[in-house]
């Protein structure tokens, strides 16, 4: 009989921080103890707490270890699974002021600020179960809402539960689920096809990944219900191959519903045949827009073509076809298991249901949270993220990666939902959130983003090829001092006309990265230009590294530091110093930070 | 997949695996585990406990976990039971007959077996 179980972390982040070999170890020493019979390993999806991988938590008592190493484990197992006693010194105790310590109650993974204001919907099973298992995934009312409608609604009814949910697209565009499903269905042919979007290429992004790796089966259901309402019968789930570990459970999920009769012909008795296949993505970034998306699975180059014909039309070879993304997909067995109302009840008058955001950047809690639409950025950032590191000042953060714009300081306090975000010139997007401090400079993050636009654009049309490439050019001559308060207008003016003319939504969302700290840190493009300083000293061709004479012992560690022999003696010796002062070459100087990291008289600055 | 009766089945059979993980329930068991008790013999009233409240059908209800010493080393076998809004009950010297007697009485029927209490000894 089982009497505990420990399951461990085997989302990409903790596999990466050593988990696998953790699993080993835990069987290993499980087994030393004779254990075997009463606890239990198991291996989950991502628990969202990626910066304090390798998670371990032991069930019943919930009791949550982070940074579990591998000699960490024959303590716990004798320690905690033997004798009862938790290993204080690996648990993660982060709760809060607030936290009453009872008696009888351990620490659990709920009572940690990381949690506790979180609310899963999508991701709620991740970290729970087996995502390997299909039974667990049962077990934990899995597929119950594919056989609730298979055996008790008609198509019209799933689509009315969807679009009274209020759920809306959570690729970025947000676009009323219930309502797309409803063009597909409306459409007659031969043939009808369900796609699943799981291109997550945003810098920073990894929500679908987590939920494809920690709950397969949910996307496998959600489609398959998707199929039935929208009379297809066939589904493609178009995944990067960047994911391998995404990648083999998901096919280990279609092939064990396969067996299990789940997709097939005739499931639930109800004549309804679905099956799925998965495809492949080379990792391009356009292969994210929808149309694209289709034309690479047909196998031609992918790249956009014009809409109308929209896909509910016109889209997976020439059929109608219902495209939506990973993180709809998960949402929907609960909506339907639950009701329109339980969903709709949660979130903010236009936007229902909870998001999940990818955190990551300058905050300390580097992680996946999903949390009620309406939260605002402060609570998202200083309570769940446990704020900026090292004392440091917030200054803005990045959403919807290189589609988005960036929520300054001052809009810290602004609901999250679709409707506020595209307010305040930004964008919902997948769900990246990279936040920033005051060591980053804003005209270099738009130059990140736009660099990557240029790299990704597919070069169809020339808005996008060209534009965004003249745009970067225009950004490096900001960054390099060169530029004039004219230029900014320029930027201006080219952005606009990138968005307004481009082919797709690559194009056409490129420029927000621009237009957003243009919008919000004009003061700092301005800094660059009029006086040829970076304010957050990232931008080397404005930046100077000076010697403090006065301070400098003349030690010369400065000197064996520099890569270029940049550092020389001068002639002059400080008052109370023995040795010369010395003194940087501003034209052999490559801006490295070298010396000013070795000097321990803190005698270099930066300027 | 022929019925959702099928799907029930096989969701009843894998139901007790997973509602572990669900968060505690209103009655905590826990049973000391230090080395006083493994020795006077918590590891059977552990497991009896663990079979037990499964075979009761109590699974969603009752949290059987393990602790450390509580510093009573010779009542040990101690078991406690914590009951939400309630005082905790302290069961010593268990076996596990005595903790089949009391899942069957106190977390089943509702009441406290008082002799088996450290109030008693």
């Amino acid at each position: 009989m089982i009497r505990a179980q420990v399951l461990i972390c085997g989302g990409t982040g903790c596999t990466s921080s050593g988990s696998a070999a953790l699993i080993k170890e835990f069987e290993a020493q499980i087994k030393e103890f004779g254990l075997e019979n009463e606890v239990k390993v198991v291996r989950t999806g991502c628990f969202g707490l990626c910066a304090l991988g390798p998670v371990v938590i032991v069930y019943p008592d919930g009791t949550f270890y982070s940074r579990v190493e591998k000699d960490d484990v024959k303590e716990i197992v004798s320690e905690h699974l033997l004798k009862g006693r938790q290993v204080d010194r690996l648990v993660y105790k982060d709760v809060g002021e607030d936290f009453v310590e009872e008696s009888h109650k351990i620490v659990s993974l709920n009572d940690t600020n990381f949690y506790k204001k979180q609310h899963r919907v999508a991701l709620r099973n991740c970290g729970v179960i087996n995502p390997e298992s299909i039974e667990e995934y049962i077990a934990v009312d899995g597929y119950a809402a594919l056989g609730k409608v298979l055996t008790e609604m008609t198509p019209e009814e799933v689509i009315q539960v969807v679009k009274d949910s209020g759920l809306r697209g959570r690729g970025g565009g947000g676009f009323p689920t219930g309502l797309k499903w409803s063009f597909t269905a409306a459409n007659k042919a031969d043939q009808k096809y369900v796609v699943c979007n799981a291109d997550e290429g945003d810098p920073g992004a990894f929500m679908d990944r987590s939920v494809l790796e920690g709950d397969p089966h949910c996307i496998v259901e959600a489609m398959a219900i998707c199929g039935y309402a929208t009379g297809a019968t066939e589904g493609y789930v178009y995944v990067r191959a960047e994911y391998p570990i995404a990648v083999e459970r998901l096919q280990k999920a279609i092939n064990d519903a396969r067996a299990y009769g789940l997709l097939g012909k005739n499931i639930f008795n109800s004549g309804f045949d679905f099956d799925l296949h998965i495809r492949l993505g080379a990792g391009a970034f356009v292969c994210g827009e929808e149309t694209a998306l289709m034309t690479s699975i047909e196998g031609n180059r992918g790249e956009p073509r014009p809409r109308p014909p929209y896909p509910a039309v016109k889209g997976l070879f020439a059929k109608p076809t219902t495209e939506n993304n990973v993180e709809t997909f998960a949402n929907i067995p609960t909506i339907i298991r639950n009701g329109a109302e339980y969903f709709a009840s949660m979130g903010t008058e236009r936007s229902k249901g909870t998001k999940v955001f990818a955190l990551g950047g300058k905050i300390k809690h580097t992680g996946l949270v999903e949390i009620p639409m309406g939260t605002t950025l402060r609570e998202i950032i200083e309570e769940i993220g446990g704020g900026i590191p090292n004392g440091k000042k917030f200054k803005a953060a990045q959403t919807g990666g290189p589609s988005g714009g960036c929520i300054p300081a001052s809009l810290m306090d602004t609901a999250i939902d679709y409707d506020n975000l595209t307010a305040i010139g930004c964008m919902m997007g997948s769900g990246g959130l990279i936040v920033m401090d005051e060591d980053n400079c804003m005209v270099d993050i738009a130059k990140f983003f736009l660099t990557f636009t240029v790299d990704e654009s597919c070069g169809k049309c020339s808005p996008c090829r060209i534009g965004t490439k003249r745009l970067l050019e225009m950004l490096d001559k900001v960054t390099e001092g060169k530029a004039t308060l004219e230029d900014l207008d320029k930027i201006e003016e080219l952005c606009h006309y990138i968005k307004e003319n481009s082919l797709c939504g690559l194009g056409q969302t490129a420029p927000n990265p621009v237009l957003a700290t243009l919008k919000f840190f004009r003061d700092e493009y301005v800094a660059h230009v009029v006086d040829k300083k970076c304010p957050a000293g990232v931008c080397k061709n404005l930046l100077k590294y000076r010697i403090v004479k006065d301070s400098c012992f003349g030690c010369g560690v400065c000197a064996r530091k520099c890569p270029v022999g940049a550092i020389s003696k001068t002639d002059y010796i400080a008052p109370g110093k023995k040795l010369p002062a010395l003194e940087i070459d501003p034209n052999k100087c490559v801006k490295c930070g070298a010396c000013m990291e070795g000097c321990k008289f803190k005698a270099i600055v930066k300027e | 997949m022929k019925s959702l009766a099928e799907l029930a089945a096989i969701k009843e059979k894998m139901q007790n695996k997973v509602i572990m993980r669900e968060g505690t329930g209103d009655i905590r068991v826990v049973v000391g585990m230090a080395t006083c008790g493994i020795a006077a013999g918590a590891r059977p009233v552990l497991n009896a406990f663990v079979e037990g409240v499964n075979e009761a059908g109590l699974s969603d209800k009752v949290t059987v976990t393990q602790t450390g010493c509580i510093g009573i080393c010779q009542f040990e076998p101690v078991v406690e039971v914590f009951e939400a809004g309630k005082e905790k009950t302290t069961y010593v010297k268990m076996t596990a007959e005595k903790a089949k007697e009391v899942i069957e009485k106190h977390l089943k029927g509702g009441t406290p077996i008082s002799e088996y209490t450290i109030s008693n000894v």
